[in-house]
């Protein structure tokens, strides 16, 4: 990792994602469409832990909560733990093939929306449609395409 | 490398998390934050919702002079029978209102109002939320009551300063107190999440509602006014192993295509505003839902009206059935004191009825002197549990003294009244039917 920290591109990268993600669609290409900017974030947290990591999650969340939380903190806590968890396995992360990173973002996607479906229920706005689900899949199809992508940016 | 651990930051950031959670969820202290935020936030969803709104002005202004002509006859239409239908309407309300006695229903009860658009973002997909581009700058206040053009859409959850945040009725998180229509039975329709239906979970299997009544709010609640159409009874499934009938209702409000909404500000003091559940109307509130003075007696029959309540207040029968608890108390209102008509049902109108006993025989209500006349026929026949809806029904008077108590009992029960509308009241005259009835 060069010392110079990729602040700039990740800010980017994570506007364009909450563009993505709050940009109206019809109903279906709504229902499954991934959290961009959870998986930029996610992203950044494989890549570059010490620039993005727990605080760009934390934000991130923060903007989240902003745009469609019920609850203030919600998604933050939420993004934030798992950003810790991804920045903390980062290297082993890193070392695996696309596909299986793919599949292991699948299971940290999950985890994530159980956090914020944990935290929905115990403020009492309970959502319990299996449909919150569907974005967890999406988001880890659309990993290894959104790496190459963000991956480009940083080798040019 | 620079700064503390990870673990640390983590440790840091979720306290922060959790400390930010408790206090919007618990105190709602950070009112004031999401204000802020929302309104840092608000540039993001105007640029998202941008291209949208551009390509739909694109295609406003490329449309085609026939097709806006087109548009320009069938408004020009609507306008008129809108128009028809509001000289109707404005005559039965005021119609309604002078029938009610109720003055203060003359004017309407929607004070102000403010259209807003929809900022096209998405909000969240499974929760039915909107974003509005008008704030507290306009005067939008939280919880404020947001219509289109058909009926009932939703309320504002969060207020920025330039954009609200509009949380629809069919959200599962919202319930909406209606009433049917056809039949006046109240219920609460809730959202199921998706934006063409609701549904009545809480009406039991026998309540009379079918498909096709239209659900109006009931103005319970405190945020809704009475009155609005919110929905249609789409289908109405009675299951006998079920207690409770399931019911699907459509809402009228065209929530998925709506560009434009509605803001309403409701005059406060209007009676089918918003009714806060603090029961401010009680003490003041307006001169027609306060107790009245009671029917007066009428002007015959002077002499008996002391004969007549020793001996009732003597043999004053226990009050039977709901409706005559005003009979006990009645039977010595007379002779001692005004307290005991606190016994009626209702606290305020026992005081009101304590209250006016001395001023009960000045006036004379029409319907209350009729009501009070109805009695001296069936004294005899009534008995103390009879309901007053068998009153019409027995007539034979009896006796000659029964003819005297009655009338003057009805005076007594004229002064312990409170509602001079109800002819009913006066019906328990159990002591007069009781006196002949014992020996």
């Amino acid at each position: 990792m060069s010392s110079e920290l990729p602040r700039g591109r990740m800010l980017l990268s994570a506007l364009v994602g909450l563009i993505l993600t709050v940009l109206p669609l019809p109903t279906y290409g709504d229902l499954v469409r991934p959290s961009f900017l959870v998986v930029t974030v996610l992203y950044w947290s494989v890549a570059a832990p010490r620039a993005g990591g727990v605080g760009l999650g934390w934000f991130s969340g923060l903007l989240l909560d902003i745009f469609q939380g019920p609850v203030l903190g919600q998604h933050a806590l939420a993004l934030s733990l798992v950003t810790y968890l991804v920045a903390r396995e980062h290297q082993k992360i890193r070392s695996k093939p696309l596909f299986q990173q793919s599949l292991i973002m699948f299971a940290v996607l999950a985890f994530y929306e159980a956090v914020v479906f944990a935290i929905d229920g115990w403020t009492g706005h309970p959502l319990t449609s299996p449909l919150r689900w569907i974005h967890c899949a999406t988001g880890a199809l659309i990993w290894a395409p959104a790496a190459v992508i963000l991956a480009q940016g940083r080798r040019s | 490398m620079r700064g503390p651990s990870l673990g640390f930051r983590f440790t840091l950031y979720a306290i922060i998390s959790i400390v930010v959670m408790f206090l919007d969820q618990r105190h709602g202290w950070l009112e004031q934050a999401r204000f802020g935020l929302q309104a840092a936030a608000y540039p993001i969803q105007l640029a998202v919702s941008s291209p949208s709104a551009a390509w739909r002005w694109l295609q406003e202004s490329s449309q085609t002079r026939d097709a806006l002509r087109a548009e320009n006859d069938r408004l020009r239409k609507q306008q008129r029978e809108l128009e028809l239908r509001t000289m109707r309407f404005e005559a039965l309300a005021r119609e309604n209102g002078e029938l009610r006695g109720l003055r203060d229903a003359l004017p309407p009860v929607a004070d102000r109002w403010l259209a807003a658009e929809i900022v096209n973002t998405q909000v969240d997909s499974l929760r039915q939320r909107i974003l509005i581009n008008r704030g507290t700058t306009n005067g939008v206040f939280k919880a404020q009551v947001v219509l289109d053009d058909k009926g009932v859409i939703g309320q504002t959850t969060h207020v920025g300063p330039w954009s609200a945040e509009v949380i629809l009725i069919t959200d599962p998180e919202h319930a909406i107190p209606v009433q049917i229509e056809r039949t006046g039975l109240r219920t609460i329709a809730v959202g199921v999440g998706d934006s063409v239906s609701l549904a009545l979970p809480y009406l039991p299997g026998n309540a009379d509602i079918k498909a096709g009544d239209r659900l109006v709010t009931s103005g319970l609640g405190g945020v809704f006014p009475a009155g609005y159409p919110v929905a249609r009874v789409a289908e109405v499934h009675r299951d006998a192993v079920q207690p409770l009938a399931q019911v699907r209702a459509t809402p009228f409000a065209d929530v998925d295509t709506d560009r434009e909404v509605v803001l309403v500000w409701f005059s406060p003091n209007h009676p089918a505003a918003p009714t806060s559940t603090a029961m401010k109307d009680l003490p003041t509130g307006n001169k027609a839902l306060q107790p009245q003075p009671a029917p007066p007696p009428r002007p015959k029959a002077p002499a008996q009206a002391p004969q007549s309540t020793a001996p009732s207040q003597g043999e004053a029968p226990p009050p039977a059935n709901p409706s005559s608890t005003g009979a006990g108390p009645n039977s010595q209102g007379a002779s001692a004191t005004a307290a005991p008509a606190t016994g009626g049902a209702i606290p305020a109108a026992g005081t009101a009825a304590g209250a006016n006993s001395a001023a009960a025989h000045s006036e004379v209500p029409a319907n209350a002197s009729s009501g009070a006349r109805k009695p001296t026929t069936h004294a005899g026949t009534v008995n103390p549990t009879s309901a007053p809806s068998s009153k019409g029904t027995t007539s034979t008077p009896t006796s000659a003294p029964n003819d005297a108590s009655p009338s003057a009992n009805s005076k007594d029960s004229a002064a312990g009244e409170v509602t001079p509308a109800t002819p009913k009241q006066p019906t328990p005259e159990h002591p007069s039917g009781a006196t002949p009835r014992n020996p």
